[in-house]
């Protein structure tokens, strides 16, 4: 019987032939924490009575999620990382360098057949890479600093194949969006994701990302895709560590396996309060838009904000709306300057702030007022999830944003491309 | 254990039991007050120590923070019962040693104000104002191990 990407992922590292349903320990290649999150990891580490990490080299903590930080009680947790990195000798990246799941691929610390996890929700991000990577807690994220393992169970995997190619005007982030509406936000719980099809063929690695960061909104373990030349050029790019690509056996057996059209697909949007409360952009055109955000983990790329820039260039953002845009990385960031992104994003109205999380996690940077509808490109649209449970939040791809502060409502990008 | 349910829907997710603007700390206490502030604001001043969350599917959803399920344990909620809960707060109530109990049909007759029983032993959950007992999905053996040793902290000093 042929097996998964997650199987043979997990078997490779547990030294076991893993199937789906069992236990394994297995060996982490690398694990991450956030600012939000590594406090409590600390904590744990110490309680059980930990001295040192197994390798400091597989470790990073990065400050990204309240960065710089707003107030006292968050500086008093990034000192405790800031000490624990140094003590441990572990990779610290401080206020600035971007967000954890930007910076974890980009610096090239995960490469194809890895097994990685981080104390953040999101970091089945890197499955665009070929790399069985999932969000855990803070306790686990310390029982794996000090021991270098931890347990999983194998999930099952539901298959899910895009068919034919994205229309003008959207992106990944309808891709996305699309699934999670139609199988729900619990519609994968406990099971990893293998995405594939023409659609996921044409789009570049940075667009994968979008689409393996949102694996978590339908519940997934796991947003696992195959490492074709794209990805094989792209590590070879960012990283000096060897590639152990794993492809899904052909008789490999899926839980279920779900086909979408991309060729048919317009914008969509997740409306609020839920990830899977999503819809035609057509059903919602006209909604008054207060706040637009464009960055985070989801949609923060380059090319993300080239096509902002391209939408928005010569026009302004509408009076009495703002727009917020954070570049998931420093890198990222000078890419913006030297292409002339950020200038033409800045003199469209656009306020830019540190790169990281921004306002996507409520903690600083934009939170919206009592009644307001803010219109943004992060995964996220919880009662709350910005600062305030009074706020309504919609999700888009990047163009649907842009489109939207030109209004100062919810607009149609391809009116603009 | 023994105390009250209150009930919540599907979809419950981690920004609602404990939003990130209050996660400037890592204290229990301290986390403990703002436990459920935006699913209900008032929900920790009414609720009393030993009581039930009841809930519907995907308990627990979105974020990773483990403050979510210390929040809950430290405001005094014995144990969650919920038809399914997401996979990372599952993991991360039973690494931090809070009992939570997949158990359907009891989250969808159990209602608001029952007076509930538990026997986390024995996976049996009793409506006291009805009358009526249910059984909780039991753990893999693996898991009532971590459980059974109080959270993996526990576990792990134990097997080291």
């Amino acid at each position: 019987m042929g097996k998964t990407i997650a199987e043979k992922i997990l078997s490779n590292h547990s030294g076991r032939d893993a199937k789906a349903g069992d236990i394994v320990i297995a060996d982490l290649d690398f694990m991450i924490g956030q600012d939000g999150t590594s406090g409590v990891a600390i904590d744990s580490f110490r309680k059980m009575g930990a001295k040192k990490v197994a390798d400091p080299s597989k470790i990073a903590i990065i400050i990204d999620h309240s960065s710089p930080s707003p107030n006292e009680g968050v500086s008093a947790i990034h000192k405790k990382i800031r000490e624990f990195a140094s003590e441990q000798g572990l990779t610290l990246y401080d206020i600035g360098c971007g967000v954890c799941h930007q910076l974890t691929p980009e610096q090239g610390h995960v490469v194809p057949g890895d097994l990685v996890i981080g104390a953040d929700s999101h970091t089945c991000t890197y499955g665009a890479l070929n790399v069985f990577s999932t969000g855990i807690g803070s306790t686990d994220l310390a029982a794996g600093m000090i021991s270098g393992k931890l347990w999983f169970k194998v999930p099952e995997t539901m298959k899910v194949v895009y068919k034919g190619k994205l229309p003008k005007g959207t992106s990944s982030k309808d891709l996305i969006l699309a699934l999670i509406g139609k199988i729900g936000a619990d519609g994968a719980t406990y099971l990893a994701l293998e995405l594939y099809g023409a659609a996921i063929d044409e789009l570049s690695v940075d667009a994968r990302f979008t689409l393996s960061n949102m694996a978590i909104e339908c519940g997934a373990k796991a947003g696992l895709m195959a490492a074709d030349d794209k990805v094989m050029a792209w590590v070879k790019q960012h990283s000096q560590k060897k590639p152990d690509p794993q492809a899904a056996d052909k008789d490999a057996v899926y839980k279920q396996t779900i086909e979408l059209d991309a060729a048919k697909l317009e914008p969509q949007i997740a409306k609020p309060h839920t990830v899977d409360n999503v819809c035609p952009i057509s059903k919602v055109l006209g909604t008054p838009i207060q706040q637009g955000y464009i960055g985070t983990c989801t949609n923060g790329r380059l090319e993300d904000f080239q096509i902002a820039a391209k939408i928005l260039k010569r026009k302004k953002v509408k009076d009495g709306t703002r727009l917020i845009i954070a570049p998931a990385s420093k890198d990222i960031l000078m890419a913006m300057i030297a292409d002339g992104t950020y200038e033409s994003l800045l003199e469209s109205g656009a306020v830019a702030v540190t790169p990281g999380c921004g306002p996507c996690v409520g903690t600083h940077n934009g939170v919206p007022s009592d009644g307001e509808n803010v219109i943004s490109t992060a995964n996220r649209n919880f009662k709350g999830r910005m600062g305030n449970p009074n706020a309504f939040i919609y999700l888009a791809s990047p163009a649907t944003v842009a489109a939207s502060m030109i209004e100062g409502k919810i607009a149609d990008p391809r009116n603009y491309l | 254990m023994r105390g009250h349910a209150w009930k919540f829907g599907n979809n419950i997710d981690t920004d609602l039991i404990i939003p990130a603007r209050y996660l400037n700390t890592s204290d229990p206490a301290e986390l403990a007050q703002y436990a459920m502030m935006d699913a209900d604001s008032e929900w920790v001043d009414k609720m009393s120590k030993g009581d039930f969350i009841v809930a519907g599917d995907n308990f627990g959803c979105g974020s990773s923070r483990e403050h979510a399920p210390i929040a809950l344990k430290a405001a005094g909620v014995s144990a969650i019962i919920a038809k399914s809960f997401a996979r990372i707060f599952y993991r991360n109530s039973i690494n931090i040693g809070l009992p939570i109990l997949e158990a359907p049909q009891a989250a969808e007759e159990i209602k608001e104000g029952d007076e509930v029983e538990v026997d986390l032993a024995a996976g049996e959950i009793k409506d006291l104002t009805t009358g009526k007992a249910y059984r909780a999905q039991p753990f893999p053996a693996f898991m009532q191990k971590i459980i059974d040793a109080g959270g993996l902290i526990n576990y792990l000093k134990r097997n080291n």
